[in-house]
Parts: C-alpha cells; sequence; structure tokens
C-alpha cells in the first residue's frame, strides 16, 4: 500500500482505528448482552431451563431473564469508571509523574518551550495547554487531559537538553495532535472498558470454578432430551464462556491496537502542523537512542508519550509477538513514515505500507 | 393525496438542509475571521518586537545603519498596511509587505552573525529567539487561515452551496499568498569566486 502523503496517512489510520474501536466495542457488548442473551435462551427454553435451574437452587423454576441486566450493569460500570478516568484521570498522571507546572521559564531551553508550545497551539487553533516538566534524565514528552480546553502537556528534562528547536517542535505538535484527535479521552475510554471486561472474567471465572459442576450435570442431561434448539443454546453458552475466560487478552490486546494506530495518527498530524516531518523523525530517532527508561513516567500512560517510557527492546525487533504487546509501532517504521511524508525515502526505495 | 405528501416532505428536507447549510457556512466565516485574528495577533507582536531588537543591536552596529534603516522601514511601512487589511480585500498587500519585512529581518541576522560578542550578551540572543518564535507563530497562524479560507472560499462557491451563500452574505476573501514574481525569486548564489568587476 502506497499511503505516503501526510493526509492519505491521517485517513488511513483514522479509518483503522475507528475500525479497531468498533470491534472492541462490539466485543464488549457480546461480553455484556450476549451473556443476557444465553441466560435468556437458556431460561426460557422450555424443560432444560427449568430443570437445571431446579437442580441448582430448587426454587427460581419460573425465572425468566428478560431485562438484560448484565449488559446494562457492565455498560453502567463502565461508564462510570471511564467518567471517573476523564474526570480524575489527568491530575493522577500529572502527580504520578513528580511534574512541575511551568508559569514563568527561567532557562532558555524553557522560554523554547514555551515558545514552541504557543506556536502549535496556533498551528493546530487550540487553545493553549498548560505545560509540564518532569524531572527525568530520559527524553521523553506526553498529553493529558480530556478537554481540549483543558489540555496538558509535559516534557522530561532530558527532551529539552537532547532536542534541538525543530525535533522539540515535532514533538510537542505530536503530543498536541492527541489531544486535538481527542486520544486522552478514547484512551480512558478503553482503560475502563478493559477494566470492567476483567471484572466481569475474573467473577465468572470464579463462578464456573465454585457453582460449575451442579450445573453442568443437570444442563447436560436437559441438552440431550431438547436437542436442536438446546445444542444451540449450549454453543452459545459455550462460546461466551470461552470469550469472557480470554476477554482479559483479547480486549487488552485490541485496546493497544487502537493504541497503536492512533500514534500513527498523531504523527501524521504533527506533521500536518509543523509541515516539517524531518524535526519529529529526527527527534525520534534521538529518543531511542537514548535507551534508558524513562522511570518517572508509569507504564499505564505509556499510550500517551511520544515513546514507549520502558519497553524500548520491543520496539527494536519488528517480532509479531513483540509487535501485538507494543504500546508504540516499531521507531523505525514511525521514522520511515515520517520520512515518506517528508519525500525522503529510505535507500531502499520503498514506501513503507500501513501496517 | 400521496403527491401532497410528497410534496410536503421535499419542502421539509429543503428546509432543514438550508437551514443546515446556512449555519455551516456562518460557522465558516466565523472560522475565517477567527483564523485572520490569529494572524493579526502575531503580526502585531512581531512589530512590537523589531524596535526592541533595532534598540538592542544599534550601539553595537554603528557601522551596518542601513540594514537596521531598512529593518524599521519595512517594519513601518508593514504596520501601516495591517491596519486597512481584512480577509475580503489588502490580504496580499499585507503579505509582500510582511515578506520584506522578513528579507530585511534576514539580512539583519546575517550581519547580527558577524559580532560574537553582540550574541553572547543574553538580551540579543533572547530576542532572537523571540523573533525566530514570532517568524513560526506568522507562519503557522499564515498555514491555519490558508486552511480555513480555502475551505470557506470552496463551500461557498460548490452547488448546492452557493444558492445559500448570498443568504449567509459570504464573499470570497483572499488567501495569504505572494503573486509578486520578485518575491518568488530564489536568491542567486555566486560560489564562483570570480572577482566583481
Amino acid at each position: 500500500m502506497s499511503d505516503s502523503n501526510l493526509f492519505e496517512q491521517q485517513a488511513a489510520n483514522r479509518r483503522r482505528s475507528v475500525i479497531l474501536v468498533a470491534i472492541f466495542l462490539l466485543f464488549f457488548a457480546w461480553i455484556g448482552f450476549g451473556g443476557d442473551l444465553v441466560f435468556h435462551l437458556y431460561t426460557t427454553d422450555g424443560g432444560m431451563s427449568s430443570q437445571s435451574i431446579q437442580v441448582r437452587d430448587g426454587t427460581a423454576s419460573s425465572y425468566r431473564h428478560v431485562f438484560p441486566w448484565f449488559g446494562v450493569c457492565a455498560t453502567l460500570l463502565g461508564a462510570a469508571m471511564a467518567w471517573w478516568g476523564w474526570k480524575k484521570g489527568p491530575k493522577e498522571i500529572l502527580w504520578a509523574t513528580g511534574a512541575w507546572e511551568m508559569i514563568e521559564p527561567s532557562r532558555p531551553e524553557e522560554k523554547v518551550l514555551v515558545n514552541v508550545v504557543e506556536e502549535m497551539a496556533i498551528a493546530s487553533g487550540l487553545p493553549k495547554p498548560t505545560i509540564w516538566i518532569v524531572p527525568d534524565r530520559d527524553p521523553n514528552a506526553f498529553a493529558t487531559g480530556t478537554d481540549v480546553n483543558e489540555a496538558h502537556v509535559a516534557v522530561t528534562e532530558g527532551l529539552l537538553d537532547t532536542l534541538n528547536r525543530d525535533e522539540l517542535q515535532g514533538v510537542v505538535a505530536h503530543e498536541m495532535a492527541h489531544v486535538q484527535n481527542h486520544d486522552v479521552k478514547l484512551m480512558t475510554l478503553l482503560a475502563a472498558l478493559v477494566g470492567v471486561m476483567a471484572l466481569i472474567s475474573d467473577g465468572t471465572r470464579r463462578l464456573i470454578w465454585y457453582g460449575g459442576a451442579g450445573r453442568r450435570r443437570g444442563g447436560g442431561g436437559g441438552g440431550g432430551k431438547k436437542g436442536g434448539a438446546g445444542a444451540l443454546v449450549a454453543f452459545l453458552l459455550i462460546a461466551w464462556l470461552l470469550s469472557v475466560i480470554l476477554a482479559p487478552i483479547v480486549s487488552r490486546l485490541l485496546a493497544l491496537g487502537v493504541t497503536r494506530k492512533r500514534e500513527f495518527l498523531a504523527d501524521a498530524t504533527a506533521a500536518q502542523f509543523t509541515r516539517n516531518p524531518a524535526g519529529l523523525a529526527s527527534a525520534l530517532r534521538k529518543i531511542e537512542d537514548a535507551a534508558e527508561p524513562t522511570r518517572a513516567i508509569k507504564q499505564g500512560t505509556a499510550h500517551l508519550c511520544i515513546a514507549d517510557p520502558a519497553g524500548r527492546r520491543l520496539t527494536h525487533k519488528q517480532g509479531h509477538i513483540a509487535n501485538l504487546l507494543a504500546t508504540h509501532p516499531p521507531m523505525a517504521l514511525r521514522i520511515a513514515r515520517l520520512k515518506a511524508m517528508a519525500y525522503q525515502y529510505d535507500k531502499t526505495g520503498e514506501i513503507p505500507g500501513v501496517v | 393525496m400521496f403527491m401532497t405528501w410528497l410534496f410536503l416532505a421535499v419542502i421539509v428536507i429543503a428546509l432543514v438542509w438550508a437551514v443546515a447549510a446556512y449555519n455551516k457556512l456562518i460557522a465558516l466565516k466565523g472560522a475565517t475571521i477567527n483564523a485572520w485574528k490569529q494572524i493579526d495577533v502575531q503580526l502585531k507582536r512581531r512589530h512590537d518586537l523589531i524596535p526592541n531588537l533595532v534598540e538592542a543591536v544599534k550601539g553595537a552596529m554603528e557601522f551596518e545603519r542601513e540594514t537596521l534603516e531598512a529593518v524599521i522601514q519595512a517594519r513601518n511601512q508593514a504596520v501601516q498596511i495591517q491596519a486597512g487589511a481584512a480577509p475580503t480585500g489588502g490580504v496580499q498587500q499585507l503579505a509582500a509587505a510582511e515578506a520584506a519585512l522578513s528579507s530585511a529581518l534576514g539580512r539583519l541576522n546575517v550581519v547580527v552573525e558577524r559580532y560574537p560578542d553582540l550574541k553572547a550578551t543574553g538580551n540579543v540572543a533572547q530576542l532572537q529567539e523571540e523573533l525566530t518564535s514570532t517568524e513560526n507563530r506568522v507562519s503557522f497562524a499564515r498555514q491555519l487561515y490558508n486552511d480555513t479560507a480555502t475551505t470557506y472560499n470552496v463551500k461557498q462557491q460548490q452547488f448546492p452551496w452557493n444558492m445559500i451563500a448570498g443568504l449567509a452574505k459570504t464573499e470570497p476573501v483572499e488567501l495569504w499568498e505572494i503573486t509578486d514574481e520578485k518575491e518568488r525569486d530564489v536568491p542567486k548564489v555566486d560560489l564562483s569566486m570570480k572577482p566583481k568587476q
């Protein structure tokens, strides 16, 4: 695929991340409302269900699962967690890194940073974000704040010392791009839903573990009598249980997929702001060369950073497993794509396709 | 009976579309004016900075009076033109005046580089960073303005939006671009080291 132009790259990444988010939401709905459906069929489908429930607790033979309590509760729980994350997240993240807010620049480098941030605010048409400095020697940066009017951009001291003006501009543009693309909101939502699914999965596993034996005996007998319909219900039940057990892994992998697409998108948007993709490319090269981990930044914030604060080694090799588990696309690929935007192709002459 | 309903439905749909289109055009107009104001703010910042810079380097650069005067003159002309410029007229004159100012500043910068002690005093280095940033701000504001203005211009001319355009009192706006052929010229660099006649 030859998505080289920066607007084409933006559109492609936006489309791909939308598809991934849709799959993620469908998966969440299947875990929540799919469980209701299975339980509904299980309790309304004649003899099999009433028998099995009688076996289990003896009294509830007339219970019909009609209202989708399970899905509604999961959705509400997810919404509450996301809302909490949107309200409290940004402050907590900044507090955890030990960042201090820069109000009045005292060093020349800080003045340059303030200027660069103001320039990028103009280029993106967004209000000027609050600037924070993270006391860490490793070059890295992240953005947070769920509202474009109350955004925060944080950079490490190491970043200020390592990069020149054009490179710093590229990095700040990447962070402003995260703000403009509403990535903070999206990622907080996904993190909340991943959390809810982990909870459901954990709860269900316990239920199977402790209460599974009796139900299995009753359900098996009933299924045998009902034939076709019972087999369908049994199949759905098994499929649902399997997805619930796998939910923590699947949901996390999907969320990581979205994160990586948004990284590419932020790179392409940054190029649109600065019209100088080479600046960001050279900044990424320098950030990668400083191989130390950024200790001040927790792994939970990784998806908002310019580069993964911990897993450098993973981004080096382009193995499939490593890629699936990474919060950021391989650095070499990001740099190659930025160069393609600047029409500076690598010597191979190949335009890197979209992963 | 069916025809009446169909007719009514078509009218309602057309009305709903017209309202939406009108609002969209007004929003684009607002965005264009806002982007223009951004340029205005940054240009004013630039114009205010220049006297400070000239003041800071004047003492040490007695020999370069011409360069300094060229900067001041270009600046004053740009200020004058800025006062009368609006998206619907005068954008291109202002763009040309600002380009002239940029090239005068560029020459000044080259001269300042020749005075290492001048750069060593914090004030000048600081002013130079301010000026670099201001130049960037002007160009980013221009980029935003040109993008917004292009969308606005295209929308109000496209069918069927152009039917609503009159109602929304839109008019095409000028882009910030340099039409003067002289400004486009790449400066010629002579590296042949031949003695000049």
